[in-house]
C-alpha cells in the first residue's frame, strides 16, 4: 500500500496542530518546521507528478472503502501538476513572508499557512465533491484567518466581506451538492460521470440545474464575472504574501471546472448539452475585458494587481470555456504562467510598500532599493501584460490560437488583444509613475528614510521571476505535457475505470450493481 | 409533506436573502444563518423524507431513512457554525475598529488617498 | 561611474557586436552564392513556433546595416555620454535592442519574429526613457511603446492568420504561398493588421507622431533606433512579405498612399522645424515615406530602388544625426535659430553635415541622388487613383522640400557669420566623436561616385525580396541616365527647394499662423480619456458595496439556474406525495411565522436572535419527525453554542439596526428575496417528488454499516468510518475556525482598538446581581450530571444517536454554564485547561489514528474493531473509529471553548473588573458586593 498520494494532506494536516502545540511562542521552530513541511511537500509532489506523467492513475481508497461508497483521492497528470505547482509557489511566498516578517504581525501565521495547503492539496487530489466541498472550506476558513492576518480595520472590513460572499459561495455548493445527489445518488466524480449518462432524456432539468449551479461555484472561485466582486478589494487589503498565495486559489476553480466539465459533465453529453456554451465564454470575456480596463483604471498598484489577476482568470477561463483539448491545454499552461506572475507582482507590489510607505501610484520621492524593485515589476508587468519574451506572450499565443475554430473567434481575438494593449498601457503608466517619475520629485527634508526590504524578500521574487522564466524557455515541454493531458482529459475512461473498478473492502462492485452486490454481502 | 418542506426551504431561502441584502453586519449574518438552515434542509431532503425511520439498523427491520444526507448535513452544520464564529468575529472586529457596522465599504479604497494598512 | 567602468561597458559591447559583425561576414560568401544559411531549435511545436533563423541576402543586408551602425552608434555614445549617466544601463538596453533587431531580420519563423519584434518596443521604450529626470522622455517612452505595441499586437492578429491559411508559421513555406494567400477570404484582414503592425514602426502615416517625440532620447539613440535600424522594421517586415502580399490592388492603393502622404507631410514639416533633431526625425518619416512608396507600387523596379535607398539612407541620415549630436554637444542647443556660422568653427562636422545633406537633397556625386533619381523613375510609372500626373507631381513635390530643409539645416546651422551668443563655445570635438559619422560619409561619396560597387550586392538583396516573384531588373547603376523625366523633376526639386530657401521667413511666418492638429495634444487626451473612461467603468462598478455586490451575483445565480432549467425537459413525477397530519403543518407553521418575523422584526437584534433560535429548534424538530436523530441533536446543540456566541457578539455591536434603506430598495431585495425563494422552493419540490436515477450509494452504507464499520448507528459509522475524511477534514475547520478567532483576538487586544474597549461604557442597564445564586448552584449540581451525558452520548455513539461532536457540543455547554453563571475570571481561575492543547490534540489524535492503519499496510482512516468481554458486563464494543471520535470530541470541545474564552476576554477587557466570587450576593460574605457598580459587560 502506497501512501505518498495522501501525504500532501496528512503533511501539512499534522504539522499545524504540532507547531500549534509545541512552537506557539517561537516564530524561529515554527520556521523551520514551515519551510522544512514545503519542501517536503514539493518532494512528494514533484515524485506523484513524475509517477503520473506517464499516464497512470493512482488511487488511494480512505478507509479501504471502495468508490463510490467512500472517499477516494485521485492521482492524474492534472491533480499532480495543480499539487506540485501549489507546493513551488508556497515555498517562495513561505521564504517572502519571513523574509518580510509579515508572519510575526499576527497569530499562528503558519499553522494557518499549512492548513491552507491542507486544504488547497485536498481540493486537487479529492475525487469526491462532497469531499471537494469539504476542502474548500478547510481552504476557505483558512484563508479567512491568513486574509486578516496582522489586523487593521480596512483589511477587517475587507475581510468581513470576503467572507460574506464565500458563504454565499459554500451554500450555493450545497444546494449543487443536494441536487446533485437527489438526481444520481451519488457523490463520487467517476460514479457519477457514469450514472448521468443513465439520465433518461425526457427529464433533465434536474442535472441541468444541479450542472450549472456546480459551474456557478467553481465560478466564484474563479472570479469569473459578474461573480469577481469579492476579488478586488480582499486580494488588495490581504497582506501580500497571503495574496500571493492565493494567486493560487482562483485557479482551484478553473481546475474544479476543468475537471467536471471534462470528466462528469463533457461537452459531448446530450443531458447538459448547450449549457456552458451559451455564457461561460461571454462571461470569461468579459472577465479578460474587466479585469484589464482595471489595470488601466487603478490608482493603487495592489489594485491594479488584483484587477490584473481577474483578467487572466478570464483568459484562462477563455481558453477553458472553449471546451476543446486544445483549449485546455492552452489553458492549462496559462493557468501555471498567471499563478506565477500573479504571486511575483502581489510581492513586488509589497515591495513597492516597504519601499515608499504607499502603493499609491501617485508621484513620490525615489523609493528604497528602487533600482532592483523597478526591474522585477518590469519583468512582473512583461510576464502578466502578456509581452515577449515571457511565458505571457506564449500563453496568449495559445489561446488565440486555439480560439481560431470557434464560432466566437473573432470576438475572443478582439477582446484579448485589445485588452492586452490596455494592461500594457495600465502597466507602462504604473511603472513610468513609480519609479521613473519619481527622480523628478525631491525628497521633502525630514521625511524618515524607509528600509530597504530585506535580501530574503528579493530571493523570495526572483525565485518566482526565474520559474517564470523556466516556464518560457521550457515552454515546448511544458506545452507538450499539458497538450498530452488534455487529451486524457477528454478520453477519461481510464480513470472511470481505476476509479470504480478497484475493489475496497467488502465489496467488488460492479458498474450499476452496487445494490445486488450490497444485498449479498448482506 | 413533501410540499411544506419544500416551501420551508423557499421561505427560509427568501427571508435569508432578503435578510442577506440589508446593510448591517449582524442582519446580513442573520440572513446567512437563514440560508444555511435551508440548504441543510434542502441537502437532507436530497436523500427524500422518511417518516418514523431512522438509520439505526434494527433486526428485523430492512427499511431504513437514507443516512448518507444526514451524515452530509452533519457535516455541513457544524462547518457552518465554525463559519459563522469567524464572520462574527471578524465582523466584530471591524466594529470595534471603525464603531461601523456597515457591511458595505464606505471609504473609496481605490482612492489613492485610501492607504491600506502595511 | 569612473572612467575606467564606462570604458569597460562600452568595450564589452563594442567586442560583443563586432563578434556578431564578424560572424555576420563569415557568412557573406555563401549569400553571394545565393544560398540560405538556416539554423533551428525547436520551441513550442506543437504551436508551431520555433527558433529557426535563416539568413538570405535580405536578412544579411539588414544585419550588416544593424550591426555596422551598431558598432559605430557604441564607439560614438562612449563618447556622448557625460560621466552622470549610467553606462552599464544604457549598454545594457542597447545590446537587447540589437539582438531584438538582428533576431527579427534573422527570423525564419513569423511568430519568433514577433517576439523580437515587440522585444525591439520593449528595449526602445527603455532607451527613451533612459533620462527618466525628463518628463518628455518619459511621455515620448510611453507614447512609443503605445503606438508601437499596438501595431505589435495587430501584427500577432495578422500573423496568426496568416498561419492558419497556410498551415505553417514558418516563413520559408509562407513565402511559397502567394496564391494560396491571395486567394483566401482572409488575406485583407491579415494583410490590414500586418500593415498596422508596419506602419506604427516605421511611423507612417497617420502613426507617424510618435517618432519625434521619441526625440527625447539621447542622440546615440536617436540615431541607432530612430533613423537607421527600428524604424526600418516595418519596412524590412513589408519587403520580406513582399512575395506574398504585394501585387494586389489592396496592397498597392494601402500602402502606395500611406508612403505618399508621409513623404510629403513629412518633409513640409521638416522643413519647419528648429530642432535639428526634430528636423531630422521629420525627414526620416519623410524618407520611411518614400521606401514605403517604392515597396507600395510592387515593382521589381520599385523593390530595387526601395532597398538601394535604404542602404543609402542608413549611411547619410546617421551620419547627420550624429553631427547633429555633436553640435548638441558642443554648443549645448539644437535649436537652429540660435545657431549659424559654425561653419568656421567646427570644419570637420562642417564638412561631414554638409556632405550628408546634400546626398540627402539629392545632389548628384552623392549616393542619395542616385536612389532618388530611381524613385522619381518609379514615379513617373505609377498611376494612382487613375490619376496619371498625381505620384509624380506628390513625388517631386516632397522632393522639392526634402531639398529645401537640407539647404536650410546647411545654411541656418553652418554658414553665415560667426555669432557670439551661442550657449557655449563650439569646436570639433575629439576624433572618438566625428570619426564615426566620417566613416559613413565616406561611404556616401564612394557609392555616389562609383555607384557600381554597389549594385551588385543591392541586386543580390533585390533577388532576396523578389523571391522569385518577379526578375530581378537588369537596369544599371549609373549618375547619367540621359535626359529622362526623372532628371528634369531632380532639377524642379533642388531648383525649387533653394527658393523655398528665399522666401522661407514668409514662409515660415505663414506656417506659424496656419493652425495644425498637435499630434502629442490629441494622443495625450486620448489616452487621458482612456485612463478616465477606464475608472468611470471599473470604480464605480467596484465601489466596495456588499450588498450590491451580492445582489447582482443572487440574480445572476438564480438566472443562470433558471436558464439551464427552462432549457431542460420535465417528465410527471415518479414519487406520491406522503400526507402531511396536524404536527408537521402546526411546526410548518411556527417555522414560517418565526421567519417572517424574523424578516418584519430584525432591527430588534436581542428579539431576532430568540426568533432565529426558535427557527433553528423548529428545524431540529423537523429532524427528529423526519428519522434524524442525530442531526436533531447536532442541530440543537449548535444552536445553543451559536446563540450564546452571538449574544456575546451583540455585546459589543449595536442594539438595534436603523432604518436606512430606502422603500425602493426594500422592494428590490424582497424581490431577489421571492425569486430566490420560489427557485429553491421548485428546486427542492422538483428532486422530492422524484427518485435518482438509480439506487443511492447509501444502500452500500446500510448493508455494511454493521459488518464493515462495527456500529448499528449508520450515520456516525458514515462520519467516522466510510466517510471519516469529511469528518477530519470538517473538526479541522472547526480548529482552524478557534485559532483565528484567538488569533485576531489578540490582534485587537493589542492595537488600538484595545483602548476603545477600555473608554467603552455600558449601553445597557446591567442587573445589580451579575451571577444570580441560584443559577449558580444550579450549574454547580448540573455541571458533573452534564459531563455524564456528554460521556455517555459519546460512548453510544458508534450504535445509538449521539457520538464525538454531539458530546463535544454538550460538555462544552456544560462548562460554557459556568462562566455564564459564575463570571469568566472565576470559572477560568478553576478551568485552566490550554485550548489551543486541546485542540491540536484532538486534531492530531484523529490524524494519527488515521495514520494507525499504515501500519497494517491499510489506507489512512481504516477502521478496525472487536468485541471485548468482561465479566460481569455484557459484551461491548472497541473501534478503532471510536479513538478517531475522540480525536472529534477533543477537537469540537477545544475549538467550542477556545472561541467563546476569546470572545469574553474581548468583554472582559472592556472595563471591568470582574467578582472573584462565585456568586455577587453570598450570605457568608461579610463585605458588601458593590451594588450598581459597572458590572461586567457580558461577562460570562
Amino acid at each position: 500500500m502506497i501512501h505518498w498520494i495522501v501525504a500532501p494532506v496528512i503533511m501539512p494536516a499534522l504539522l499545524a496542530p504540532f507547531i500549534v502545540l509545541a512552537a506557539r511562542y517561537h516564530i524561529g521552530i515554527q520556521r523551520v518546521f514551515s519551510v522544512a513541511g514545503v519542501l517536503a511537500l514539493i518532494a512528494v509532489a514533484t515524485g506523484l507528478a513524475w509517477q503520473a506523467s506517464d499516464g497512470t492513475v493512482t488511487l488511494y481508497q480512505l478507509g479501504d472503502w471502495a468508490a463510490p461508497f467512500g472517499i477516494v483521492l485521485v492521482g492524474d497528470k492534472l491533480s499532480t501538476l495543480m499539487v506540485l505547482l501549489t507546493s513551488v509557489l508556497a515555498l517562495f511566498v513561505l521564504l517572502y513572508a519571513i523574509g518580510s516578517e509579515w508572519d510575526n504581525r499576527g497569530w499562528h501565521f503558519h499553522a494557518l499557512f499549512q492548513f491552507q495547503l491542507m486544504g488547497i492539496m485536498g481540493a486537487f487530489l479529492t475525487g469526491d465533491l462532497f469531499n471537494l466541498f469539504v476542502f474548500f472550506e478547510v481552504l476557505l476558513i483558512a484563508s479567512y484567518g491568513l486574509m486578516i492576518h496582522a489586523g487593521g480595520t480596512p483589511r477587517l472590513r475587507a475581510g468581513v466581506q470576503y467572507v460574506l460572499f464565500n458563504l454565499i459561495g459554500s451554500t450555493l455548493f450545497l444546494f449543487a451538492l443536494g441536487s446533485i445527489y437527489a438526481e444520481t445518488g451519488t457523490l463520487n466524480m467517476a460514479d457519477l460521470a457514469q450514472r448521468v449518462t443513465l439520465i433518461d432524456a425526457e427529464e433533465t432539468v434536474g442535472i441541468r440545474v444541479a450542472a450549472v449551479l456546480l459551474l456557478l461555484v467553481f465560478a466564484i472561485k474563479a472570479a469569473l464575472v459578474p461573480l469577481h466582486f469579492w476579488l478586488p478589494s480582499s486580494y488588495a487589503e490581504a497582506p501580500a504574501p497571503v495574496a500571493a498565495l492565493f494567486a493560487i486559489m482562483t485557479k482551484v476553480g478553473a481546475y474544479a471546472i476543468i475537471r467536471v466539465y471534462t470528466l462528469v459533465f463533457p461537452p459531448e453529453l446530450e443531458a447538459t448539452a448547450g449549457l456552458h456554451a451559451v455564457w461561460l465564454l461571454p462571461a470569461a470575456l468579459v472577465s479578460l475585458a474587466i479585469g484589464m480596463v482595471g489595470v488601466l483604471a487603478a490608482k493603487k498598484l495592489d489594485r491594479l494587481v488584483a484587477f490584473s489577476v481577474i483578467g487572466s482568470m478570464g483568459m484562462v477561463m477563455v481558453s477553458i470555456a472553449l471546451m476543446t483539448p486544445v483549449g485546455i491545454a492552452a489553458a492549462l499552461y496559462y493557468i501555471v504562467h498567471s499563478t506565477l506572475a500573479g504571486a511575483a507582482l502581489f510581492l513586488i507590489s509589497d515591495l513597492v510598500r516597504t519601499g515608499r510607505g504607499s502603493v499609491a501610484l501617485t508621484a513620490q520621492p525615489v523609493m528604497a532599493g528602487t533600482v532592483l524593485t523597478a526591474a522585477l515589476f518590469f519583468v512582473g508587468a512583461i510576464a502578466m501584460a502578456g509581452l515577449p519574451p515571457l511565458s505571457g506572450f506564449l500563453g496568449k499565443l495559445l489561446v488565440l490560437d486555439a480560439a481560431f475554430d470557434s464560432d466566437m473567434a473573432t470576438w475572443v481575438w478582439v477582446i484579448v488583444l485589445v485588452s492586452s494593449l490596455l494592461s500594457i498601457m495600465g502597466f507602462a503608466r504604473a511603472g513610468a509613475i513609480l519609479f521613473w517619475k519619481a527622480k523628478s520629485v525631491e525628497v521633502i527634508d525630514g521625511t524618515p528614510e524607509l528600509p530597504r526590504p530585506a535580501v530574503l524578500s528579493y530571493v523570495a521574487v526572483g525565485g518566482l521571476v526565474t520559474l517564470l522564466a523556466a516556464h518560457t524557455v521550457l515552454a515546448g515541454q511544458v506545452h507538450g505535457y499539458t497538450t498530452k493531458m488534455a487529451q486524457e482529459l477528454f478520453a477519461p475512461t481510464p480513470y472511470i475505470a481505476t476509479v470504480v473498478d478497484t475493489p475496497g473492502k467488502l465489496s467488488k462492485p460492479k458498474v450499476g450493481q452496487e445494490t445486488s452486490q450490497a444485498e449479498e454481502e448482506n | 409533506m413533501e410540499f411544506l418542506v419544500a416551501s420551508a426551504i423557499g421561505v427560509l431561502s427568501a427571508a435569508g436573502l432578503y435578510l442577506l441584502l440589508r446593510l448591517r453586519t449582524f442582519p446580513v449574518i442573520m440572513g446567512i444563518s437563514l440560508l444555511t438552515y435551508a440548504v441543510n434542509v434542502f441537502l437532507f431532503a436530497s436523500g427524500r423524507l422518511t417518516v418514523g425511520a431512522p438509520p439505526i439498523l434494527r433486526d428485523g427491520i430492512d427499511t431504513y431513512a437514507d443516512p448518507l444526507p444526514q451524515a452530509l448535513v452533519l457535516t455541513a452544520i457544524v462547518i457552518s457554525f465554525g463559519m459563522t464564529a469567524v464572520v462574527v468575529m471578524i465582523a466584530l472586529g471591524a466594529y470595534l475598529g471603525s464603531d461601523d457596522d456597515h457591511v458595505d465599504d464606505q471609504t473609496d479604497s481605490n482612492d489613492a488617498s485610501a492607504e491600506g494598512t502595511p | 561611474m569612473n572612467s575606467a567602468g564606462r570604458a569597460a561597458c562600452a568595450g564589452v559591447t563594442f567586442t560583443v557586436s563586432l563578434a556578431a559583425f564578424i560572424g555576420l561576414l563569415t557568412n557573406l560568401p555563401s549569400v553571394l552564392a545565393g544560398e540560405v544559411v538556416t539554423v533551428g531549435v525547436d520551441w513550442m511545436p506543437v504551436l508551431g513556433l520555433n527558433f529557426n533563423l535563416m539568413l538570405d541576402g535580405l536578412g544579411f543586408f539588414f544585419a550588416l546595416l544593424i550591426l555596422g551602425i551598431g558598432l559605430l552608434i557604441i564607439a560614438y555614445a562612449r563618447h556622448y555620454l557625460s560621466r552622470n549617466d549610467n553606462m552599464g544601463e544604457f549598454f545594457t538596453y542597447l545590446l537587447l535592442f540589437q539582438g531584438a533587431m538582428v533576431g527579427i531580420v534573422l527570423s525564419d519563423n513569423i511568430l519568433l519574429l514577433l517576439v523580437f519584434w515587440e522585444l525591439t518596443s520593449l528595449s526602445s521604450f527603455l532607451l527613451i526613457g533612459y533620462w527618466k529626470h525628463l518628463p518628455e522622455g518619459r511621455q515620448g517612452a510611453r507614447m512609443a511603446l503605445t503606438v508601437t505595441g499596438m501595431g505589435g499586437l495587430a501584427m500577432i492578429g495578422g500573423m496568426l492568420i496568416l498561419g492558419q491559411i497556410v498551415g505553417s508559421y514558418d516563413l520559408s513555406v509562407i513565402l511559397q504561398n502567394r496564391e494560396m494567400i491571395q486567394e483566401s477570404p482572409l488575406y485583407l484582414p491579415a494583410l490590414i493588421l500586418i500593415l498596422l503592425g508596419c506602419f506604427t514602426k516605421s511611423a507612417q502615416f497617420p502613426f507617424h507622431f510618435w517618432l519625434p517625440h521619441a526625440m527625447a532620447a539621447p542622440t546615440p539613440v536617436s540615431a541607432y533606433l530612430h533613423s537607421a535600424t527600428m524604424v526600418k522594421a516595418g519596412i524590412f517586415l513589408m519587403a520580406r512579405m513582399w512575395p506574398v502580399l504585394s501585387g494586389t490592388t489592396e496592397w498597392f492603393v494601402i500602402v502606395t498612399t500611406a508612403g505618399l502622404i508621409t513623404m510629403v507631410i513629412g518633409a513640409v514639416i521638416a522643413l519647419f522645424k528648429h530642432d535639428l533633431k526634430a528636423l531630422l526625425a521629420f525627414s526620416t518619416v519623410s524618407h520611411l515615406g518614400l521606401i514605403t512608396m517604392l515597396l507600395g507600387t510592387g515593382t521589381a523596379f520599385g523593390a530595387m530602388a526601395a532597398m538601394f535607398h535604404i542602404l543609402n539612407h542608413a549611411t547619410f541620415k546617421a551620419a547627420l544625426f550624429m553631427s547633429a549630436g555633436i553640435v548638441d554637444h558642443e554648443a549645448h542647443t539644437r535649436d537652429i535659430r540660435r545657431l549659424g556660422g559654425l561653419r568656421k568653427l567646427m570644419p570637420i562636422t562642417f564638412v561631414i553635415a554638409t556632405l550628408a545633406a546634400l546626398s540627402m537633397a539629392g545632389i548628384p556625386f552623392l549616393n542619395g541622388f542616385l536612389s532618388k533619381e530611381m524613385m522619381l523613375e518609379e514615379a513617373t510609372h505609377t498611376v494612382l487613383f487613375g490619376v496619371p500626373w498625381l505620384v509624380p507631381a506628390l513625388a517631386t513635390f516632397g522632393s522639392l522640400f526634402s531639398a529645401a530643409y537640407c539647404f536650410r539645416l546647411i545654411g541656418h546651422t553652418f554658414l553665415g557669420p560667426v555669432r557670439d551668443d551661442y550657449p557655449a563655445t563650439p569646436h570639433d570635438p575629439g576624433s572618438g566623436l566625428w570619426l564615426p559619422p566620417a566613416i559613413l560619409v565616406t561611404l556616401v561619396v564612394v557609392i555616389g561616385v562609383a555607384p557600381f560597387l554597389a549594385e551588385p550586392f543591392v541586386k543580390l538583396v533585390t533577388a532576396a525580396v523578389l523571391g522569385g516573384a518577379a526578375e530581378v531588373p537588369t537596369a544599371y547603376f549609373k549618375i547619367w541616365h540621359g535626359l529622362v523625366p526623372a532628371l528634369f523633376m531632380s532639377i524642379a526639386a533642388v531648383v525649387g527647394g533653394l527658393l523655398m530657401m528665399a522666401i522661407f521667413t514668409p514662409a515660415l511666418r505663414l506656417w506659424d499662423n496656419t493652425p495644425r492638429p498637435e499630434a502629442k495634444v490629441i494622443f495625450d487626451a486620448i489616452v487621458e480619456a482612456a485612463v478616465r473612461l477606464a475608472q468611470a467603468v471599473i470604480l464605480p462598478l467596484h465601489n466596495g458595496s456588499f450588498t450590491r455586490y451580492a445582489a447582482i451575483g443572487s440574480v445572476a445565480i438564480v438566472a443562470a439556474g433558471f436558464h439551464a432549467w427552462s432549457t431542460g425537459t420535465l417528465a410527471p413525477p415518479t414519487r406520491a406525495l406522503q400526507a402531511a397530519g396536524p404536527v408537521p403543518v402546526a411546526g410548518w407553521l411556527m417555522l414560517v411565522a418565526a421567519t417572517c418575523g424574523l424578516v418584519f422584526l430584525h432591527r430588534n437584534r436581542f428579539l431576532s436572535l430568540i426568533l432565529i433560535g426558535i427557527v433553528g429548534l423548529m428545524v431540529s424538530i423537523g429532524f427528529v419527525f423526519f428519522s434524524a436523530p442525530d442531526l436533531a441533536m447536532t442541530q440543537f446543540t449548535v444552536e445553543v453554542v451559536t446563540i450564546i456566541l452571538l449574544l456575546l457578539a451583540l455585546n459589543f455591536l449595536p442594539k438595534q439596526t436603523p432604518f436606512e434603506s430606502t422603500v425602493l430598495r426594500r422592494v428590490r431585495d424582497a424581490g431577489i428575496g421571492v425569486f430566490g425563494g420560489l427557485a429553491a422552493f421548485g428546486l427542492a419540490y422538483h428532486y422530492l417528488l422524484r427518485d435518482a436515477v438509480t439506487t443511492p450509494i447509501s444502500e452500500f452504507h446500510l448493508a455494511n454499516s454493521y459488518k464493515g464499520g462495527g456500529g448499528t448507528n449508520v450515520v456516525n459509522v458514515i462520519l467516522v468510518d466510510f466517510r471519516g475524511f469529511d469528518t477530519y477534514g470538517e473538526i479541522i475547520v472547526l480548529g482552524i475556525a478557534a485559532l483565528l478567532i484567538y488569533a485576531l483576538t489578540e490582534t485587537l487586544l493589542n492595537g488600538p482598538v484595545r483602548a476603545r474597549l477600555l473608554n467603552r461604557t455600558p449601553d445597557l442597564p446591567r442587573a445589580g446581581d451579575q451571577h444570580p445564586m441560584m443559577m449558580v448552584v444550579l450549574t454547580r449540581v448540573i455541571m458533573p450530571l452534564v459531563l455524564m451525558v456528554g460521556f455517555y452520548i459519546f460512548l453510544r455513539g458508534h450504535n445509538e444517536p449521539g457520538g464525538g461532536f454531539i458530546a463535544g457540543l454538550i460538555v462544552s455547554i456544560a462548562v460554557v454554564m459556568q462562566y455564564m453563571a459564575s463570571g469568566f475570571s472565576w470559572a477560568s481561575a478553576r478551568l485552566r485547561y490550554p485550548y489551543h492543547g486541546i485542540i491540536g490534540a484532538g486534531v492530531l489524535i484523529a490524524g494519527l489514528t488515521g495514520i494507525g492503519s499504515w501500519f497494517v499496510s491499510k489506507p489512512f482512516l481504516t477502521s478496525d474493531f472487536t468485541y471485548v468481554r468482561i465479566p460481569p458486563f455484557n459484551e461491548f464494543e472497541l473501534a478503532t473509529a471510536a479513538l478517531f471520535d475522540l480525536g472529534v470530541f477533543l477537537a469540537v470541545v477545544g475549538a467550542v471553548m477556545l472561541s467563546l474564552e476569546s470572545f469574553s476576554r474581548l468583554a472582559r477587557r472592556a472595563h471591568v473588573e470582574d467578582s472573584d466570587h462565585p456568586m455577587d450576593i453570598d450570605p457568608s460574605r461579610v463585605d458588601p458586593p458593590p451594588f450598581g457598580a459597572i458590572a461586567p459587560k457580558g461577562g460570562v
